[in-house]
């Protein structure tokens, strides 16, 4: 019963949290809201009984895009003056 | 009687998930809607522990150490981006 | 269904832990502040965190290894997350609140992050 509700309600956060990723003006937001969304796609995951996809999926959604994505940022920003 | 306690409590925390979304989807500036994913993800750090409960398996325990590691990590990342650039 | 005692004072931490993770959002809605909002959620949300998963070690006694390792990994890491995040939010010049009556950090800040900045 609990996972029933459970995986509807992460369906629909993730759902609201890509439309707010895709459409946002600012760009430090749009990464942040693609990091969150990569995190609950690893609760969900989760709940569907996989353990070591939703390690694998936390580890790389949400460690490592968010940390290349911010490299990159920086060096646009520093060479744009 | 621990099950239904434990089926309220989740409830609630969900609640608490949709009202830090709120703050995440209308907060004015970027330092806001850090604020808001930083308690997010603490509350569904919580929700792991009571998944690992009702499904009686403790290596969902690791999988919460993990994101809990992963999430703290982003804060500490973008903190930073906002200081002083990477 | 037959429950014993611990195991019910277990589920009562965890339900009083969720209460204070509600609170803690509830706070994060109502609170005008970036600073306001920053004490309230990181605060309540670390004591609601530690209540569950201290009232999960009464609930299954033979998980304690991990969940007092969980307890500690968090009572160690929220703070510091909440710290970088004010010290973030005062160096990007976020707007305060209109009634904010004193602000002890600013004079030392300037200096702080003139040579942080000097240095690179």
């Amino acid at each position: 019963m609990l996972n029933i509700i459970l995986a509807i309600f992460l369906g629909i956060l993730i759902i609201v949290l890509a439309i707010m990723a895709v459409l946002n003006k600012n760009i430090v937001v749009a990464i942040i809201a693609a990091g969150a969304v990569s995190l609950f796609a690893s609760v969900l995951y989760l709940i569907l009984a996989a353990p070591d996809v939703a390690m694998t999926e936390a580890a790389i959604g949400s460690g490592l895009s968010t940390i290349i994505f911010f490299y990159v940022l920086n060096k646009i920003n520093r060479q744009n003056g | 009687m621990v099950n239904k306690i434990l089926f309220i409590a989740a409830l609630i925390m969900m609640l608490a998930i949709l009202l830090t979304l709120y703050r995440f989807f209308k907060g004015t500036t970027a330092a806001d809607r850090l604020v808001a994913f930083d308690v997010m993800t603490v509350s569904s750090l919580s929700l792991i522990g009571l998944i690992a409960k009702f499904s009686d398996r403790i290596i969902y325990l690791d999988v919460a150490m993990v994101y809990g590691l992963l999430s703290f990590l982003g804060v500490i990342i973008v903190a930073r981006y906002f200081e002083k650039g990477l | 269904m037959e429950n014993s005692i611990v195991e019910i004072i277990g589920a009562f931490l965890v339900l009083i832990g969720s209460v204070f993770l509600f609170l803690g959002a509830l706070g994060l809605v109502r609170m005008p502040d970036v600073f306001n909002r920053i004490q309230t959620g990181t605060k309540a949300s670390t004591l609601g965190t530690f209540l569950t998963f201290f009232g999960l070690v009464f609930i299954m006694p033979e998980w304690w290894g991990k969940l007092i390792l969980l307890i500690i990994f968090i009572l160690m890491t929220n703070p510091v997350s909440s710290h970088v995040l004010a010290r973030a939010a005062y160096c990007i010049k976020v707007p305060m609140f209109k009634k904010t009556v004193i602000d002890l950090y600013g004079k030392d800040a300037e200096k702080l992050f003139k040579k942080e900045t000097k240095n690179e």
